[in-house]
């Protein structure tokens, strides 16, 4: 593999989806790195610097060299290291994984936020718009263990954001957004993702994680109010 | 086996223009199709039905949608000529987080400049001055955004040039005066045959913001 020592270090937040799914993909390649939590109140001066665009987590340090932007660190770190490949092999497959991990970001994320964010109506009108899309998020997954195929993939390592985050929000919200009666799909992929070891390794531990959601929600109404 | 590559599109699309672009810069035969956004053809319902948007592009009966990964898809499928991106993974990354910094930042203020008023429409004004000027500090001296040879990053960026003089006339400012090296690297990049084939004169989309802001019901 490597003929020098690799500096590989991940300016993250434990509790980010954004950062886990990039820990996910370094030790999907048996990466060592060095995990730097960061506290994004109190942006560090190595952040504001690696990250002067976006000042956002996570960043990839490789060699002191920064990437930003978690799709761009993943392809990045995909093709540094090419041991367990992430995304497939051809141009046409690679362009529907890329579709679908941006369909996640830029749908899925900022519609499912506005459950967490909204009350009344508008909460019930998110999660509507929410489920709209899962439903196609479900669709890709008939006759499919993963969401890239056999095995995991780009956009599985992305879609843990809906796993792990949206479906672990119901708790705390107190919608059941994704019902397993109308994503049996969904829950089934769930399942097969927790069978995967660098999941069960990478994602933030359920009670801690439950605790910090409810803080979070308790802080975002106390604002509200 | 010959390739058949259609695109849906939407002329005044500075997102079309990139996919026109890169598969222009690959000498590629494609068949354009105009597509009434107003009234969207089964087509399009049937090649983006998620999304619903233009530009697709569709090779040999298979859709991919998204400018930018489109314009990946372009270089990956057809190598020959210059690449878009570098072969450096490091290199690459770098243009890819600018192609995404064109998408999220530079684009939403644009649509308040030539669609809001007052307020709204001068805070989408200074935020997209100081978008530019992050571009252009990216740019620096260099000929494109990946140096010598036109890419990536300058494919994403150079459909919004047609835009700027509705931009400035509706912003009231003036680009040039904002970012001089941008301007001059537009106009380097005017002069490349697949640049100059694929955007549509500035006057042109001068004329059409207003019937569009009719369209959609924005005074």
């Amino acid at each position: 593999m490597a003929e020098r020592s690799e500096e590989v270090k991940l300016l993250g937040m434990w509790a980010s989806p954004f950062s886990r799914r990039v820990e996910i993909a370094l030790t999907l390649k048996g990466l060592p790195y060095e995990f730097s939590e960061q506290d994004i109140a109190n942006k560090s001066p190595l952040l504001l610097q690696s990250n002067p665009v976006h000042k956002m987590i996570p960043v990839l340090l490789h060699n002191g060299k920064p990437i930003s932007e978690s799709l761009v660190i993943l392809e990045y770190i995909d093709e540094t290291w090419q041991n367990n490949p992430i995304l497939p092999q051809d141009p046409y497959d690679r362009a529907i994984a890329r579709f679908w991990a941006r369909f996640v970001d830029e749908q899925i994320y900022v519609t499912a936020m506005k459950v967490v964010g909204k009350v009344g109506e508008e909460k019930d009108a998110a999660v509507e718009a929410t489920r709209d899309l899962l439903k196609l998020m479900e669709k890709e997954l008939v006759g499919k263990d993963f969401l890239g195929g056999e095995s995991l993939g780009f956009v599985d390592i992305v879609a843990t954001l809906v796993a792990f985050w949206l479906m672990r929000t119901e708790e705390v919200v107190g919608v059941k957004v994704v019902p397993v009666e109308m994503f049996p799909e969904i829950h089934r992929w769930v399942k097969n993702l927790l069978d995967v070891d660098v999941i069960k390794k990478c994602i933030p531990p359920e009670d801690e994680h439950l605790n910090y959601i409810r803080a979070r929600m308790d802080s975002l109404k106390l604002k509200s109010v | 086996m010959a390739d058949e590559v259609i695109l849906l599109d939407y002329w005044p699309s500075m997102f079309g223009m990139r996919t026109r672009v890169a598969l222009e810069e690959k000498n590629i035969k494609f068949d354009y199709r105009e597509q009434d956004l107003f009234n969207k053809s089964p087509i399009l319902l049937e090649m983006n039905p998620v999304h619903k948007k233009i530009p697709v592009l569709i090779h040999n009966g298979k859709p991919v949608c998204e400018s930018l990964i489109q314009v990946e898809y372009i270089d990956e499928t057809w190598p020959g000529g210059n690449p878009f991106l570098p072969s450096d993974p490091y290199q690459r990354a770098q243009a890819k987080f600018w192609g995404d910094f064109i998408d999220k930042k530079v684009y939403g203020p644009t649509r308040l400049i030539w669609g809001a008023k007052g307020e709204e429409q001068e805070a989408g004004t200074k935020e997209f001055i100081e978008m530019l000027k992050m571009l252009e500090s990216e740019l620096g001296d260099k000929t494109y955004f990946g140096g010598e040879t036109f890419g990536y990053v300058d494919i994403a960026m150079i459909g919004f040039y047609c835009w700027f003089d509705v931009l400035e006339k509706c912003g009231n400012f003036s680009i040039e005066a904002e970012c001089p090296k941008l301007i001059a690297w537009a106009k380097r990049c005017m002069k490349r045959e697949s640049v100059a084939k694929s955007l549509p004169d500035s006057n042109k989309i001068t004329k059409f913001v207003p019937e569009l802001k009719k369209k959609i019901g924005i005074e």
